[in-house]
Formats: C-alpha cells, structure tokens, sequence
C-alpha cells in the first residue's frame, strides 16, 4: 500500500512539473505573439487610430523578451494585440456612430 | 383577405420609404450654413447669459472666477513676449531679401481671420501654419516645426493684427471643398483613443464642466484664441499644438502635426466659429 502511495506521489509531481514546463513561454511563443500584436497595431495605424497604451504595452513585451522572461513577454503581447484589435473595432464603429454625436 | 393585407402592408413600406428617402439623403449631403447656425444656436442656448463674442474667451466665459483672473492675467499677459519676437521675425527679411509679408494678401497683415481656405488648384485646406511654412521653404529657408514656439510667434504676430475681426472662412463651389469640411467634421464627432473620446465629448457636451482641474472650453470660439499660451505647458502653442495634446490625452497616437485630417479639422472648426471675432493670441490656464 505505502509503495502504491508512493509511486502515486511520483507520479504526481512528475506530472505536475512537467506541466510546468510544458506552460513556461518560449522565445518562439514570443515571436508568434509579438507578431500577432505588431499586425494588429499595422491595421490600426492604416485606420488612422492607434492607442498610446497598444504601443507602450508592446515595448513592455519586448523589453520582458529582453530580458529572458517570455511568461511576461508572452503576456504582453498577448494584452497588445487586445488593444490594437479594441482601436480597430473602435475605428471601424465609429465609422457611421459619429453622426450620433452630431449638433443638427 | 391575406391580399389585402398584404397590400395595405406594401402600400405602408412604400409610403414610410417616400417619407424617409430625402431626410436620409438629407442628412448626409451637409449644408455647411445650416449646420454652422445650429452650432451656433447649441452654445448661446446652453449659455444665454453669454454674448456669442464671449465664446473667443474659451473657459475664462465659463467661469466668473476665471474670468476676473484673466481680466487680471490681461494686464500683463503672458503672451506678450511671444508676439513681440513674432512682430520682429515678421518684419526680418529671409536671406534673399523677402519677407513673409511677400507671401501673402495685403503684406500679411490682418488676414488671420480667412485662414485656413480651401485652395482650389491644390484641392486642399491651407491652413495659416502651413502658408507660413511654405512661405519660409519658397525662400530657400527650413521650414519652422508646427508645435514650438517659432511657428507660435509668428502666429502670434499675425492673429494680433486681426484682432476683432470677424472669422471669414469660406467654402468655395467645390465638392472637394465641402468634403474637407464634411471630414473635418467626421473627425471632430469620432471617438478615439482608449478613453474613447471625441473633440465633441469634452468641448460640446461638457463645456464649462471641469475635467481634473482644467475648465472644458467650447468648441465655439476655440480656433480664434489661436495660438495660446498654456499656463500647464509654461509656453505658447499653436493650433497644430493643440490638436495633438488632445490626441495623446485620450491616448490615442497623434497624427503629423499638418496632416489632412488636422486640416481638415481647422477648416471646420473654424468656420463654424464664422462671425466671431478673432482673439488671438490668447491665454488659457
């Protein structure tokens, strides 16, 4: 019984931190996140409506890649492209909700 | 009896898009006197103690306190030094002897309140900053940055010399005209930026309402103060200024200060603003 406890442990924590590491960022995910995030702020900026914060969250990204912590670069980027694709839709709604606002 | 019904709902259809057809159309063809009238009417009925002159002095209208600072602020006003090296460098001659007064109608002098003007050969806005700049690179000189305190002096010098005049913008018989005035004011009523803001959400639903500190000036008049100084920034700032602070405090990545969309922005802001005298330079806290 006490090495069927055991082994359950072992495998347990075998499981647990393998899981670990299969979460952990990589330089890759960065790269692929990042992108994701630039294009998105690319398309804003052809709609004339970029965010202050989408590109401040992006330099945040690329200075946590810098210094090896691609959790938080990862995460980053992640948050950056939320922004740019939040100005997009903002852009693109706006496009007819302007005329609400309008003094007739 | 279904026929019938169906008939009478067809004649319906028919009838409400007979009514509907010409206000759609209607409300997107824009009629640039109309809708400056009723700009017009919005301020002067939200503030009926205010004659439509007050509305050049942005929130120093709004607000008595302020109002008595700056008739205090007045006495020696902290635009003083900026107009007088505006007067001088307007009057210094270029390398090749010309002066910017050879760039413009009647030497310069007085002709604040018809710009910016819609220049039919290029079909764009011109505003006064960009007629300046062009005047400088015509006569081999480089052109001043839009947002220091070169281009505000100069600016300075000139909306001084139109003091009291009444804004004349005028929108010739040209569809690329209205246009500019229709994008301008697309862009005046978007919201942009995080904070979702537009020109519109401070300066024509909140004006006089305060916004941390700062008393929101109305859209009305806010172009014939131009330039300004800005106690928050200590120094002076020029239309250009003052459309891509706006821009970065709604965090929203300004344009290029003289882009077609800021121009467009002047064109119709100011001439909306039509009728009103020109105050500028002015000062606002």
């Amino acid at each position: 019984m006490k090495i069927i406890a055991k082994r359950t442990i072992l495998i347990a924590v075998l499981l647990i931190s393998g899981a670990a590491t299969a979460f952990a960022a990589s330089e890759a995910d960065f790269k692929a996140a990042y992108a994701a995030a630039e294009a998105a702020n690319k398309e804003a900026a052809g709609l004339r409506n970029q965010w202050t914060t989408t590109a401040a969250t992006l330099a945040a990204a690329k200075k946590a890649a810098d210094s090896g912590d691609f959790d938080q670069a990862v995460a980053q980027s992640r948050e950056a492209e939320a922004l740019a694709k939040a100005s997009i839709f903002q852009a693109t709604s706006e496009k007819e909700r302007w005329k609400d606002l309008e003094i007739r | 009896m279904r026929l019938a019904i169906c008939l009478t709902l067809a004649a319906l259809a028919l009838a409400a898009l007979a009514f509907a057809g010409p206000s759609a159309i209607a409300a997107d063809t824009p009629d640039p006197v109309a809708e400056a009238k009723a700009f017009q009417k919005y301020f002067t009925t939200k503030f009926p103690k205010l004659k439509p002159e007050d509305f050049v002095n942005g929130p120093y209208s709004m607000n008595e306190d302020l109002h008595r600072q700056w008739e205090e602020k007045e006495q020696f006003p902290p635009y003083e030094f900026s107009l007088e090296a505006g007067k001088e460098m307007f009057a210094t001659p270029f390398k090749n002897g010309k002066t910017y007064g050879d760039c413009f109608p009647d030497k310069g002098i007085g002709i604040r309140q018809n710009y910016p003007y819609f220049d039919e050969k290029e079909g764009k806005v011109v505003t006064l900053e960009l007629a300046l700049n062009r005047c400088r690179e015509a006569n081999g000189e480089a052109p001043y940055s839009y947002v220091k305190d070169e281009m505000a002096s100069l600016t300075a010098y000139m909306a001084f010399t139109s003091r009291g005049k009444p804004f004349d913008i005028k929108i010739p018989n040209d569809p690329r005209a209205l246009e500019a005035y229709q994008k301008g004011k697309e862009y005046f009523y978007t919201r942009r930026g995080q904070l979702n803001f537009s020109c519109a959400t401070c300066h024509v639903q909140e004006p006089g309402e305060r916004i941390r500190a700062e008393v929101l000036a109305p859209a009305l008049g806010l172009l014939n103060a131009m330039p300004i100084y800005r106690s928050e920034w200590s120094g002076m700032g020029t239309v250009s200024r003052r459309f891509t602070t706006c821009n970065n405090q709604i965090r929203g990545v300004p344009l290029n200060p003289q882009d077609e969309e800021y121009r467009d922005l002047e064109y119709y802001l100011s001439y909306v603003s039509n009728g009103l005298p020109i105050s500028g330079p002015g000062a606002r806290p």
